[in-house]
């Protein structure tokens, strides 16, 4: 199936106190179902608020964004969103957390047992089975990020959106949630939109990365085909000469093309 | 066993309960002396340091009811009070035995005699007047929270509303309780009229005044709480299209219920030491009317009589806080923060 998220023409203004600033001009970019895309670009260049139109979080001042067929001009459940610091409800346990989002999307379309089926599904699917009945507060930042996917993918997104998902990780945490995200990525093979400024975890895990170039109205600078083979294996890739001549078209283009002026 | 003790300490803010444990159980008992000490020797030594001050202290002030009172006849004041109240209790039941055997008596002689059972009218004890201030502070606290909490949480909710409602509530901060005084007096006399009173004047206005000066920690903690919850937050309910209500009460108000309770905490800290402030004027029967009553009474042990009162409203304000912070500790989702 053709386009079945449609970027298009995507302009977005902000009013500020000395007259609009034009984050975004005409950001045009089409994916197909189960394509797994990685915006990446320098910080401040508006690859969050690409992720935040496609949200619905957003409004685009002109254009619009087409998801099956149909225009998306407010958030939903079908866009889920893993936001960088996992932004968990602290006061409720990792199983409670994916219980509010099922509850609230299935409502009276899964019976009970279905929902704690599903919910306990995807706790397991992201190997947090262990610790569903902990606090927040209580597991490490990756666990964290791992229960934010969770409940995401729980939400049976048609999209799934991330917004650096993996930044505020150190980098051994990172490479396990990542080889995670390839497996569970295998068996559902969802369409994701990844934010990131990660050239590794790009090359990785992409099976298209959108380059931007820098703000203020920032737009798509060029687009990569990934094209390795899946299953991919991290060791493997690692001497992979493709995947080198990948990874240094994406470090070519952040720091020769568009470098940013001020570091 | 242990652990679990030591977790109930833990909760209840007792927390230099558990070395104690600790060294009963000879868990690494040397650790523990040493905690011991701080967290008790040390507060212990500082406490006996004062007591010699004041007693060296107040030794030296001659006033017009002989000399200031030393912590010696304090403590001997404390027990005149004990005394005076198992005396009183005393009285109270023997009054009714009598009644109870005269009524019996004048059923005997005639059956269909009506009998009247008549209420002790005493003096009200040191701790009849203890129970009836925390009574007081009690019903101004909670009116003081219902009506916080709600404005609080709505104003917190809208930029419109908050800008409304924040220039009233700081000028009302600031006000005494001695300045609302007069006028909660004169409108509780004016409106609070019935043949057959709930509630004595003195108690609604005293607690009246109580509620006027706690509402405002509350209002402005939680205000502040609703209004500076993360976005992320908010932003993860509008994916999952929850409705207003239920962003409200499933986000909103839980993620906000720690600075509630900070409110909550310094609101009823105010609340009581307004409350001796209002009693005394207002002649409610509480500790207020009992400091104020042995000022004018101007006995030799009166001023050992206000002392044990302000002692004994220092204590009580400190067992409120600290039942406050224990019910702070058990709504508080990050068990990692620190709260004092």
């Amino acid at each position: 199936m053709e386009n079945y998220l449609n970027i298009d023409h995507v302009s977005i203004e902000f009013p500020t106190p000395n007259g609009p600033f034009k984050a975004l001009d005409n950001v045009n970019l089409k994916i197909n179902k189960g394509e797994f895309v990685s915006i990446i670009g320098h910080s401040g260049c508006g690859k969050s608020t690409v992720m935040n139109i496609v949200g619905g979080l957003y409004k685009a001042t002109t254009g619009g964004v087409i998801l099956e067929g149909r225009e998306v001009n407010e958030p939903g459940p079908d866009r889920a969103i893993v936001f960088q610091n996992h932004s968990l409800f602290p006061w409720l346990s990792c199983y409670e957390n994916v219980e509010l989002a099922v509850k609230s999307v299935f409502k009276g379309k899964k019976s009970k047992a279905e929902m704690k089926d599903w919910i306990e599904h995807n706790i397991d699917l992201v190997h947090m089975s262990h610790a569903k009945h902990k606090l927040p507060a209580e597991i490490s930042g990756g666990m964290k990020q791992r229960i934010g996917i969770a409940r995401a993918l729980a939400m049976e997104p048609k999209v799934l959106l991330m917004d650096e998902p993996f930044g505020a990780l150190d980098a051994l945490t990172r490479a396990h949630l990542q080889d995670s995200l390839m497996e569970i990525q295998t068996e559902l093979n969802n369409t994701v939109i990844m934010i990131t400024h990660d050239v590794d975890e790009a090359v990785l895990l992409s099976d298209k990365i959108v380059m931007m170039t820098n703000g203020p109205a920032a737009s798509i600078g060029d687009v990569l085909n990934v094209d390795l083979a899946r299953p991919r294996q991290r060791l493997e890739l690692a001497d992979d000469p493709q995947y080198n001549h990948f990874r240094s078209e994406v470090i070519h283009f952040l720091h020769e093309r568009h470098a940013r002026k001020v570091a | 066993m242990k652990d679990k003790i030591i977790a109930f300490f833990e909760v209840t803010g007792l927390t230099w309960f558990i070395p104690l444990v600790k060294l009963l159980t000879n868990d690494n008992p040397q650790l523990q002396a040493q905690t011991l000490f701080k967290m008790v020797g040390i507060p212990m030594l500082a406490i006996i340091i004062f007591i010699g001050l004041w007693h060296v202290g107040a030794a030296k002030v001659d006033t017009s009811l002989g000399q200031l009172p030393g912590p010696s006849q304090v403590w001997q004041q404390t027990q005149v009070l004990v005394d005076e109240h198992y005396a009183e209790r005393e009285k109270e039941v023997k009054f009714y035995q009598r009644q109870q055997i005269r009524n019996a008596e004048k059923l005997a002689k005639n059956p269909e005699a009506t009998i009247k059972v008549r209420p002790y009218t005493g003096r009200t004890t040191f701790f009849d007047q203890i129970l009836t201030s925390l009574w007081t502070v009690f019903v101004g606290f909670v009116i003081a929270s219902i009506i916080a909490i709600p404005i609080g949480i709505i104003s917190g909710l809208s930029n419109t509303l908050y800008s409304a409602i924040n220039p009233l509530v700081q000028i009302f901060k600031p006000i005494s309780p001695l300045a609302w005084l007069p006028i909660v007096t004169m409108v509780v006399s004016a409106v609070y009229v019935s043949q057959d009173p709930m509630f004595s004047k003195s108690f609604v206005t005293s607690a009246i005044t109580v509620t006027l000066c706690s509402l405002w920690p509350t209002l402005i903690n939680t205000a502040v709480g609703v209004s500076s919850i993360d976005r992320d937050l908010i932003n993860v309910g509008r994916v999952l299209r929850l409705n207003y209500a239920t962003t409200v009460f499933k986000i909103v108000i839980p993620s906000s219920i720690p600075m509630i309770f900070t409110g909550l905490r310094i609101s009823l800290g105010i609340g009581w030491m307004v409350l001796i402030a209002a009693e005394m004027l207002a002649q409610n029967p509480g500790l207020g009317k009992f400091v104020w009553d042995e000022f004018q009474n101007g006995s030799s042990s009166s001023l050992s009589r206000i002392m044990v009162a302000v002692v004994t409203i220092g204590i009580i304000g400190f067992l409120l806080d600290l039942i406050m912070l224990t019910i702070q500790k058990a709504f508080s989702y990050d068990k990692n923060a620190v709260i004092r």
